[in-house]
């Protein structure tokens, strides 16, 4: 719910079409012909007659009049125009009523956009106007700094600048000189230059106003579970023990550490397509899933295990999806597509067995493949292998075989003389390049070893035999 | 406007005593379930005994300050980076890359080992294919993949070569595909410099920390890009964040002269490293690989070996001749290596 609330949140302050048509209304050219009015005994500029804004709306988005009425009513009830007469009723008439155009973004309806953030636009912007283009070194970097973040509604906070700026050309002179000094110390005061004193000043340069992000962060957090003190400390230090003897700093390596004695055996015993590993790896597979499937040769038992337990589909989907969440934006489509033919369709040749509404949401997520499409099926296949299959690898024959099978070297006993002899033997290893490259061919082979077969490729083949 | 700025005046002010108000909600809520410390649990667990580290290599060839370094899958190849140039550095060789640009601050191993991601003041942080041969030149096929609009502190690979994560100086972290240049992700939520990231260790792997010049630690979702936790008790610049080996926790450095120790399950600090004598800032952390230790560098030259559970410290490795700019374990937890601004690194077991 909060995540497509953030979702929504994004999407709208993004691209906003009522702003959008807000802005083409304000242009001088193509938009709705404004005038001065007289309003009692004011004159006031920049107005607009109901009939001739809801004619422009009509026009420009070709629809009834009708529609045009309603849309335009709405961009009153949200504050975008106000009216000049009959305040009470915040609707649109279709007639000479008056009304302008909300300038003050304070004004306006929009929980969404930083409001501190785009007045600050604005008057940066309106003193780039008044400016032409000259403006303090600090309110330059400011204004840059500004124009990025609020780039998608940089047409909106020109047009708002304009507009003040010209509402601010009317006033008269004394009044004008006035309000400039009261505006500009308000900005020095709230967004100070860099390196002055400020008694607003709550530290480092913020970029976001600090109160109003934080607030709902800090009601998130209190709201978001915790675990007591007396648990997860205590998992922390069980962690420790688990690990206290494969720790190189406080255990010996068997044989020995390279760095120590510059001899390698320890790498080349513990490399990853090493025939049969050494006990202290096979021991560090039962710690967990995690670690049984970050271990590449760790990986390939289980997966002998799966084989024959003919399950081998829910660790190939895992794999699968991981390529997807970590792999190149521009192959995501092909993979999804892969992916999809192969576990999840209806009759799939490895189809996996997840309950109906992940595999409907899944599906439905399949038409517009992004990273994290996968992301609720592979947590239930990752949860199933981790709370069974799992357990059941560790007392299989599969494992104990593994176990008794697995390699104890001997604590190397070198003397000075040998470990000088080892200092000159140094070898840097294979290249990882090269490494690289015979995985790869090995993952190839095994994928097309594992393909499913194609039936139907299959038997045209034996009938093209006959 | 000026109005409507006293009106806004009102609203800040007011917004400010609910904020400190939440504030203080938080700490009563966290404390609720603080039923023990660290040391007390820590009481059943054996003293380690005494550590006996020592340099075995000293890596030269740098002409300048070394200010980060990576360890290759490999276990025996890293890349380090400096105030001029990045090289790839083993045991034996030495491959050179120049990249136009002073203080290359972030450097990065690819997961498969054939490639190195650097950035710094170039604001940008750039990949480069690696080559069997000796003779190649790599700066020619390096191609930038992540734009900031300040200096990028600190650079990593998610779980493959494609996607990579990126720390700035602009106050933001990234997600890029390397492959297109694409920015896939921004985290917005630090009001200062960030000066380093580290990826949680985990099955699903969806979260890293920040830490920067806010004096904040932030936890963020990258799916959403939404910050989901944040730790706020150093009392000065936080220079590098680690992760606990099992992902629940993670260790801060600071140039407050402390390293701290925060519990993501209980949601706070759970330890603070600290000695009297220890009065120059930490620029750099890392666990050993059971989690007991945790090594941190130090602007005072020296190495600060933690005994993560019981808080006090067991080994002081001395050697270097300046700064210690970074720390990282090897990926088996076989060494460390230390990064100097003595222009060498130094590698420990």
């Amino acid at each position: 719910m909060q995540e497509q609330q953030t979702a929504f949140a994004t999407f709208l302050m993004r691209y906003s079409p009522l702003e959008v048509i807000v802005v083409e209304m304000q242009d001088p050219k193509s938009g709705v012909t404004g005038s001065e009015q007289k309003l009692n005994v004011t004159t006031i500029p920049h107005v607009f007659a109901g009939k001739d804004i809801i004619a422009w709306i009509a026009n420009k988005m070709k629809t009834p009049p009708e529609e045009a009425h309603v849309f335009g009513t709405m961009l009153v009830a949200f504050g975008y125009i106000y009216p000049l007469q009959n305040h009470k009723m915040l609707v649109m008439c279709n007639d000479t009523s008056l009304y302008r155009f909300q300038v003050n973004p304070c004004f306006l309806r929009n929980q969404l956009t930083n409001v501190f953030d785009v007045v600050a636009a604005i008057y940066l912007a309106k003193r780039n106007i008044r400016k032409k283009g000259m403006l303090e070194p600090y309110e330059q970097a400011h204004y840059n700094h500004l124009h990025k973040w609020l780039n998608h509604k940089w047409d909106f906070i020109v047009m708002q600048a304009t507009e003040q700026y010209k509402a601010g050309k009317e006033r008269k002179k004394p009044d004008r000189v006035v309000f400039d000094c009261q505006e500009r110390a308000y900005w020095i005061l709230n967004r100070p230059p860099r390196r002055t004193h400020s008694a607003m000043d709550c530290g480092p340069e913020r970029l976001i106003d600090p109160n109003e992000d934080e607030n709902m962060f800090y009601q998130q957090a209190i709201m978001r579970s915790k675990v007591k003190s007396s648990v997860s400390l205590g998992a922390l230090v069980k962690y420790i023990t688990t690990y206290k003897t494969h720790d190189p700093f406080l255990a010996p390596c068997q044989p020995s550490n390279p760095w120590q004695t510059d001899n390698d055996t320890y790498w080349t015993l513990n490399m990853r397509g090493v025939d049969v590993p050494t006990k202290m790896r096979v021991e560090r597979w039962s710690f967990s899933l995690f670690e049984l499937l970050t271990d590449l040769r760790g990986r390939d038992d289980f997966k002998v295990f799966l084989k024959k337990e003919f399950s081998g589909e829910n660790l190939a989907f895992w794999e699968a999806a991981e390529e997807l969440k970590w792999g190149t934006g521009s192959s995501m489509s092909a993979k999804a597509e892969t992916i999809f033919k192969t576990f999840l369709a209806p009759g799939a040749p490895r189809w996996i067995n997840i309950d109906g509404r992940t595999m409907g949401l899944t599906v439905k997520g399949l038409d517009h493949p992004h990273r994290y499409v996968l992301e609720a099926a592979q947590t239930h296949v990752f949860l199933l292998m981790k709370k069974d299959t799992f357990f059941r690898y560790l007392k299989s024959p599969v494992y104990k075989d593994i176990q008794k099978k697995a390699l104890s070297p001997e604590t190397h006993n070198f003397s000075p003389a040998q470990l000088e002899q080892n200092a000159q033997n140094r070898s840097p290893g294979i290249h990882p390049i090269i490494l690289w490259q015979q995985e790869e061919e090995e993952k190839a082979k095994t994928a097309a070893a594992s393909a499913p077969v194609d039936v139907k490729a299959m038997m045209s083949k034996i009938d093209r035999k006959k | 406007m000026a109005c409507q700025g006293l009106q806004k005046g009102e609203t800040l002010a007011s917004l400010k005593t609910e904020s400190d108000g939440l504030k203080k909600k938080l700490e009563v809520e966290r404390g609720k379930l603080n039923d023990v410390e660290l040391h007390q649990v820590a009481e059943k667990t054996e003293v380690l005994g005494a550590l006996s580290i020592k340099t075995r290599r000293v890596l030269k060839g740098h002409g300048a300050k070394v200010l980060c370094m990576d360890w290759c899958k490999d276990k025996r190849r890293l890349v380090s980076s400096s105030q001029v140039r990045t090289s790839t550095d083993l045991w034996t060789r030495e491959h050179g890359v120049s990249l136009p640009c002073t203080w290359v601050m972030a450097c990065a191993y690819a997961p498969s080992g054939c490639a190195v991601a650097c950035g710094g003041l170039d604001n940008k942080c750039s990949v480069i294919p690696l080559s069997l041969d000796k003779d190649e030149n790599l700066a020619a096929k390096k191609k930038s993949v992540a734009m900031h609009t300040n200096y990028v502190s600190g650079c990593t690979f998610t779980n493959s070569d494609m996607q990579m994560l990126t720390s700035s100086g602009d106050g933001t972290c990234a997600l890029w595909d390397v492959e297109s240049g694409q920015l896939l992700q921004s985290f917005h939520g630090h009001t200062a410099d960030v000066l380093s990231l580290d990826l949680a260790p985990s099955e699903t792997g969806n979260t890293f920390v920040s830490g920067g010049c806010d004096r904040k630690a932030n936890v963020w979702d990258m799916r959403s890009g939404q910050n989901i936790q944040s730790f706020e008790s150093h009392e000065s610049d936080i220079n590098c964040v680690k992760y606990y080996p099992s992902g629940d926790a993670f260790a801060s450095a600071s140039d407050d002269a402390t390293c701290r120790f925060y519990d993501l399950r209980a949601d706070r600090e759970v330890a603070v490293y600290q000695k009297d004598s220890i009065v120059f800032g930490a620029s750099t952390v890392d666990f050993s690989l059971s989690g007991r230790l945790l090594f941190a560098g130090y602007n005072d030259y020296t190495i600060n070996a933690w005994d993560v559970l019981k808080g006090n410290r067991v080994s002081i490795l001395f050697g270097h001749e300046n700064r210690v700019s970074r720390v990282k374990l090897s990926p088996d937890g076989t060494a460390i290596c230390s990064a100097s601004w003595d222009n060498t690194l130094r590698i420990w077991a």
